[in-house]
């Protein structure tokens, strides 16, 4: 059992936000059922085509990913949310605005969505800015729904930033979203995966350092049960696993048994 | 369902251009229906997105059941890495993925178009077909006689077979897009299945509208997880509503109805 942000969940092993298709892709692969919690893709108020093919590019260790396509709010909380929920498996709806009223705005209308554990907001690296957002979506947030702030792994204002969303009412940190990058043709993307991972993991380490009493979960290319047991050892009570379902889809499931084995 | 295991190969051998890998993978083979692919997990772990292959055919191995057959171009990193395996060889993969070839409930007649080494997945399809009682016509093109697919074994399964090679060294000269309207209207098809790249495969649907039948198509598009996970595969199609959409190639497709396909949005 790990306790996280006043939840129980089944074990430290959560999917990462936009690496787990709609929940049920991860069917045949392990399933859902050891796994901590599904951290949806994020979520916007509005559908959104994706950035242009190709969207998705891989790089040493790494992949390059631009925005994803947005099934909006609505057709998620009508058809996705509760087939996740239906699953059995703990919710983390993962949210995306583009300005503090749309952040506000989501939250008010999750509010409401039954079986929801939690929301997962990346707030990037700027304390206020990310504090900011926080206070925008605890706000309308009954008492029970906590928030998770997921901040870019930059060692330079990470502690910084991870006590003002805290402050701002998070009830845990994520350590570790993609780092800014481009694809090779010079559009905006996310750099994600194992090349990323010791970046992460010092932040990791800083913050629970900085901020012993915090709920910290790492994440960051962790693609072995090595891996994450070297993010539990820099203190974090949870793990996030992304990048590395892409490129075999049992990860998750396999290093969730494999943590429990060991307990 | 698909499965993620350990595969070893069997076998390798070059055919023409191609190499021709056998793999035994438990629970896939018997799990295949022609269109659909593996996802194939290089051994490097920094490159960590996944190639798509089609799985050519499945064959019995003594001792070993049912096994897998792909066809290889060998270039690029992925392609020179999986050419280069010796037997024994262990591969992660995962399959069969992806929605197959719809089969039509009456035997009519049928014409398969491939292109090079994305026509890999029709020869499986013409055997189903004709076990079914479906006329099948072919048509194989390719770069040059190399870059054939398999053209011996095409004239097993089928009733007439059509080769063109655009640089005239084996069959007629020319592309798919200068004789499919001919070879469909010879062949009478009610039914036209395509693999090649995509203005053939545009070229074929377009064919196959104008004359009335309907038309599928095997869609190749780049595919980073090749599970549904990432959506990072996008095919933009009309859906049965009228409405413009993009779905993922490696769930709705790779195969999918030629009409349904908005060929000018595919990059």
């Amino acid at each position: 059992m790990t306790r996280l942000a006043g939840l129980e969940l089944p074990g430290p092993v959560l999917v990462a936000a936009g690496c787990g298709g709609t929940g049920r892709e991860l069917e045949p692969y392990g399933g859902l059922g050891a796994i901590g919690a599904f951290v949806t893709r994020s979520i916007s108020l509005d559908a959104r085509p994706g950035a242009d093919a190709p969207r998705i590019v891989e790089t040493p260790s790494g992949l390059l990913h631009a925005p994803g396509p947005q099934p909006g709010l609505e057709p998620f909380l009508a058809t996705e949310l509760p087939a996740l929920v239906r699953s059995g498996t703990r919710v983390v709806v993962s949210i995306t605005g583009a300005s503090l009223g749309e952040h506000a705005e989501l939250a008010r209308r999750l509010a409401t969505a039954p079986g929801l554990a939690a929301i997962e907001v990346a707030v990037g690296g700027e304390p206020f800015q990310a504090a900011s957002v926080v206070a925008a979506v605890v706000r309308d947030l009954p008492r029970g729904l906590p928030v998770l702030a997921k901040l870019r792994p930059d060692l330079v204002r990470v502690v910084e930033t991870a006590r003002a969303v805290l402050d701002a009412g998070a009830a845990a940190v994520v350590v570790g979203d993609a780092l800014p990058a481009a694809l090779p043709d010079g559009r905006p993307a996310g750099l994600s995966g194992p090349a990323i991972r010791p970046i992460s993991l010092r932040c990791v380490t800083e913050v629970h350092s900085a901020l012993p009493d915090a709920d910290v979960v790492g994440a960051g290319g962790i693609a072995t049960t090595a891996d994450a047991r070297s993010f539990l050892a820099a203190g974090a009570v949870a793990v996030q696993v992304g990048t590395a379902l892409l490129h075999d889809p049992t990860t998750a499931a396999r290093i969730a048994a494999e943590l429990t084995e060991e307990t | 369902m698909s499965l993620h295991v350990t595969g070893e190969l069997l076998d390798s051998k070059r055919v023409g251009a191609y190499q021709h890998l056998t793999l035994v993978a438990p629970g896939i083979a018997e799990r295949f229906r022609p269109g659909t692919f593996l996802a194939v997990s290089l051994a490097d772990s920094g490159r960590l997105a996944r190639r798509s292959y089609w799985i050519h055919q499945v064959r019995p191995v003594g001792g070993h059941g049912p096994a897998l057959h792909l066809v290889v171009e060998p270039t690029g990193v992925a392609g020179r890495w999986l050419a280069g395996l010796r037997p024994g060889a262990k591969v992660e993969l995962t399959g069969p993925l992806g929605r197959p070839f719809a089969l039509p409930k009456e035997p009519v007649a049928c014409l398969l178009v491939g292109e090079d080494v994305s026509a890999a997945p029709l020869f499986a399809l013409a055997e189903r077909l004709r076990e079914r009682g479906c006329a099948v016509t072919l048509l194989v093109a390719g770069r040059d006689e190399a870059h054939l697919l398999s053209a011996l074994e095409a004239r097993r399964s089928a009733r007439a077979v059509t080769v063109v090679t655009a640089d005239g060294s084996v069959g007629q000269k020319g592309r798919v897009a200068d004789v499919v309207v001919d070879t469909l209207a010879r062949a009478r098809a009610e039914v036209v299945y395509a693999a090649g790249p995509h203005d053939t495969l545009h070229a074929v649907a377009a064919a196959a509208e104008d004359a009335g039948a309907w038309s599928q198509t095997a869609v190749e598009v780049a595919q980073p997880c090749a599970t549904g996970l990432c959506h990072g595969c996008p095919l933009p199609v009309i859906g049965e509503d009228g409405v413009a959409r993009t779905v993922r190639a490696c769930t709705e497709g790779p195969v999918i109805r030629g009409d349904r396909v908005r060929w000018a949005a595919l990059a």
